[in-house]
């Protein structure tokens, strides 16, 4: 048994907070690791150490059994230690190869040729499947990922570190992505995976470092381990996976799409004349694979995007040409897919964040004057209903609030509403198993109390969760609406790849 | 509170290391620079006259700041005040030459044209920039060259002097913003009315940012315009309103200085107020009540950098430089507020060592 890597007592502090607290990770030679942790919980300073972001207060760390210095992250490249960043740091307008000799030209004449031969054969050897002429604006999100992996190979890196490699994925690219990492190890690289999606560490790890709040909790052997243990560990409590709910109790008809038509960026035809109904008391799941129209359909219906053709109906009021306004004052609450562009002024405290749709009316103001006394009080009250916790209270600045608590102010601030219609796109979207569990649990809750849900969601566990009824679109097209009861997660990945089911019971 | 005791730590360090930079240019030139900054601070505060003129270069700052700084806080760039100035001064030199009304109605009126007269040259880009998404800074810089031209013309053609063709007739002293009891009170210089509005305007600013929905408005407009957009506030609006207001109080400046400090107006000069007021709201962060300390300080630089000249070797612009210096050392204050957080937790870590060592002697004992 020879460890690869060692991080021996690592401790870090950063002002008012110890993100590292006595944690040693021990990587062997040809695993896949996992580093698995809730938001906040110190995951990625660790790996930040290791590759020379941050320097550590305590500990030491060794690779293949030497102790070592890593100061910047060229020292970590020269150990061989690779990371693929959450966020893909590529220049968009060159071809791969060029971007994977960026920094490593060699001498004054390129050698565009050789690389390019070089880089073919390590896309073979690993199953990476990268055409090396190719820009890279002209290949989808998951080939850029892989290139990102072809760098570190590129460099003879040998020990590989993702950090939360599939958030921008599909379904088929996380297998994919999942086989490259088998492949990886098969050819005696180890990998480091850093992730809190629970399925992805039972599919691909070897073994799985736990940590909380800073602290090492375990490390256990992912085969023999269940993974509601794991998530118990991770949390710290039981999670419920399931959420628990009740037959739907539908009643009147509250939002009604008809013949609904919206351009999508590009000004492309985004949305193709779909006509859907969400009736109060349930939950409606849109799924689909991201960018198939799901994004300008509820830019439509929310008033952001001008639509084409078609109308939109909100409890019995024609909303298609009503301003946003509007819209939020006959009854939609919107939590948006991107918390941190549309959700919240992050430089602006939370208290003026929890009352950013309802200012300019009583009770918050009055003659065009803030009643500030009564915005306070109503932002504490949502903060303290849906468990936000912030430094400073509702005067802490929203975007010191970690993920998770910005996107339950969100929720808090949209339920406190009570709108006859919440619309969630991707409401827990890089949330803990303990955050998502209790935003399930307020949507269902929100369906029970006779509103209507729409949920847009790339992730079929929550479709499926959550949904009473599922609507699946494909390029733009609604394929079909389909009841929860009587269908599979099969059928309605069929219909997300654009197959229509003749047989699905409406 | 905690934020903004940190923008003041700021400013004053930018200050600080600000007026050493000025010292350093001045050993380096081979002069004195405790001789040069005596007679820098003298000239702006060496008596009441002085004091008086350092407060009427204020004024106009103090009402340029605000406008750029308003502006910032609906996320505009307002590099136009210089052509609002223009405007707003130029309807106030044609009431004081053509309206005659007791003295309230009269400063009412004056005030109004002003504002108008600004706010007009601000409302221009900021419809552009709603209309049709043309950039706040081309646009206003084009606003400023058509002031500049339009007081070219406009000049001449009505507001002629007996003697120079470049500048308008002087304005009756009655009908200027200066006042006899203030003038009085400091013993002439160029102190004048201006000083109460450019107060009032302040608070009146802070207040509508502060406590008033559209204050809450154009705040989330310029902190996060999506935000603002899905949470029902009309965006565009908001930037009109904005860049009008800015504009306004511009255009106050233009009164402060065309019938207030000075008595009447040049053709072919941009007023280089205009711009420094940009440096007047980078030091004031912004804030109002900073824009009128900052307006404070940068009129007393102004107004004494003659003096220093005066008496000693030391050019006038080195009171420039120090400015600019300022300006340097405002925007790079990410550095400073590191610098004071790391002396904040140096000195919470020496408490938390103390208390553990006294608590360690309490356990011994």
């Amino acid at each position: 048994m020879s460890h690869v890597i060692e991080m021996l007592n690592i401790r870090k502090e950063f002002p008012g907070i110890v993100a590292n607290d006595d944690i040693t990770l021990q990587v062997e030679q040809g695993e896949i690791h996992a580093i698995l942790g809730e938001n906040g919980a110190g995951k990625s300073t660790l790996m930040s150490i290791l590759f020379g972001l941050y320097h550590a207060d305590k500990g030491k760390i060794l690779v293949r059994g030497k102790e070592v210095h890593i100061h910047s992250p060229n020292d970590a490249n020269d150990l061989g230690i690779g990371m693929v960043h959450q966020h893909f740091q590529l220049v968009h307008n060159f071809t791969v190869t060029e971007n994977i000799i960026l920094g490593k030209e060699g001498k004054f004449f390129l050698d565009r040729k050789g690389a390019s031969k070089k880089i073919k054969a390590l896309s073979e050897k690993y199953g990476l499947n990268i055409d090396p002429d190719m820009i890279i604006e002209d290949i989808t999100v998951g080939m850029q990922q892989r290139v990102e992996i072809l760098k570190m190979l590129y460099r003879d890196a040998e020990i590989l570190i993702f950090d939360e490699p599939t958030a921008v994925l599909t379904p088929q690219e996380i297998e994919d992505l999942m086989q490259i990492m088998r492949n990886l190890v098969a050819e005696g690289k180890s990998v480091i995976l850093i992730t809190h999606k629970l399925n992805e560490i039972k599919a691909v790890a070897d073994r799985c470092t736990i940590i909380r709040r800073g602290q090492l909790i375990g490390v256990v052997d992912v085969k023999s381990t269940s993974a509601s243990k794991m998530a118990s560990m991770m949390v710290g409590r039981p999670v419920n996976f399931k959420v628990d709910k009740k037959p739907a109790q539908v009643g009147r008809v509250i939002l009604d799409l008809h013949d609904l038509k919206v351009l999508n960026n590009k000004k492309l035809v985004g949305v193709k004349d779909i006509s859907l109904s969400v009736k109060a008391g349930e939950i409606v799941g849109i799924a689909g694979v991201d960018g198939n129209g799901q994004t300008e359909l509820i830019e439509a219906i929310t008033g952001l995007r001008p639509i084409e053709g078609g109308t939109i109906t909100l409890d019995g009021n024609d909303i298609t040409n009503a301003d946003i306004r509007k819209r939020n004052e006959i009854g939609i609450g919107h939590i948006p897919e991107d918390r941190q562009k549309r959700g919240l002024v992050m430089s602006a405290p939370l208290g003026s964040n929890m009352v950013i749709k309802e200012y300019y009316r009583p009770p918050f103001s009055k003659n065009g004057i803030l009643k500030q006394p009564v915005i306070d009080k109503h932002a504490q009250d949502i903060c303290d209903a849906f468990d936000v916790r912030s430094g400073e209270g509702i005067l802490s600045l929203a975007g010191k609030l970690s993920g998770g608590n910005q996107q339950k102010a969100i929720v808090g601030r949209e339920m406190a509403l009570e709108p006859d219609l919440i619309i969630a796109v991707q409401p827990t979207r890089g949330l803990d198993v303990g955050a998502i569990e209790y935003i399930h649990k307020r949507l269902v809750e929100h369906r029970d109390k006779g509103k209507a849900v729409l949920l847009v969601s790339f992730e079929l566990d929550e479709i499926f969760n959550l949904s009473d009824r599922i609507a699946v679109m494909n390029s733009g097209e609604l394929i079909d609406v389909v009841e929860t009861k009587k269908t599979n997660e099969e059928e309605v990945g069929l219909m997300m790849a654009g197959v229509k089911t003749k047989e699905a019971a409406r | 509170m905690r934020v903004k005791s940190n923008a003041f730590l700021i400013a004053v360090s930018a200050v600080i290391l600000g007026l050493i930079a000025g010292g350093i240019l001045m050993l380096a030139i081979g002069s004195n620079p405790f001789e040069g900054f005596f007679y820098l601070f003298r000239g702006g505060l060496m008596n009441m006259e002085r004091v008086g003129n350092t407060i009427a270069t204020a004024i106009t700052l103090m009402l340029v700041g605000l406008s750029v700084a308003f502006a910032f806080k609906t996320g505009l760039f307002n590099i136009g005040a210089a052509g609002q100035m223009l405007v707003g001064g130029l309807c106030a030199t044609l009431v004081a030459h053509y309206v005659f009304l007791p003295r309230p109605f009269y400063l009412l009126v004056i005030i109004l044209c002003a504002f108008a007269g600004g706010a007009l040259w601000g409302v221009i880009p900021g419809l552009l920039k709603a209309r049709f998404n043309v950039h706040e800074v081309v646009a206003t810089i084009m606003m400023n060259w058509i002031a500049y031209w339009s007081v070219y013309y406009f000049v001449p053609a009505y507001l002629k002097g007996p003697s120079l063709e470049t500048e308008s007739k002087s304005i009756a002293i009655e009908q200027t913003l200066r006042s006899p009891w203030l003038t009085k009170i400091f013993g002439g210089g160029y102190i004048n009315l201006g000083i109460f509005f450019a107060i009032a305007a302040v608070f009146i600013i802070k207040y509508v940012l502060d406590k008033t929905t559209l204050g809450f408005e154009l705040k989330a407009v310029g902190s996060n315009r999506f935000c603002a957009e899905y949470a029902g506030i009309r965006v565009n609006r908001n930037v009109i309103i904005s860049m009008m207001i800015a504009g306004g109080l511009a255009g106050l400046a233009g009164m402060t200085f065309y019938t207030g400090y000075s008595r009447n107006i040049q053709i072919g000069v941009m007023p280089s107020m205009g711009f420094d007021g940009i440096a007047v709201a980078l030091l004031g962060a912004s804030n109002p009540i900073g824009v009128l300390l900052s307006a404070l300080f940068f009129g007393m630089l102004q107004s004494g950098k003659g003096f220093m000249n005066a008496m000693t070797d030391v050019p006038p612009e080195i009171a420039d430089t120090i400015i600019a210096t300022i300006i340097y050392f405002t925007a790079t204050s990410v550095l400073f507020s590191r610098f004071w957080d790391s002396l904040g937790k140096r000195k919470k870590k020496r408490l938390d060592a103390k208390r553990e060592a006294s608590a360690k002697e309490a356990g011994n004992a």
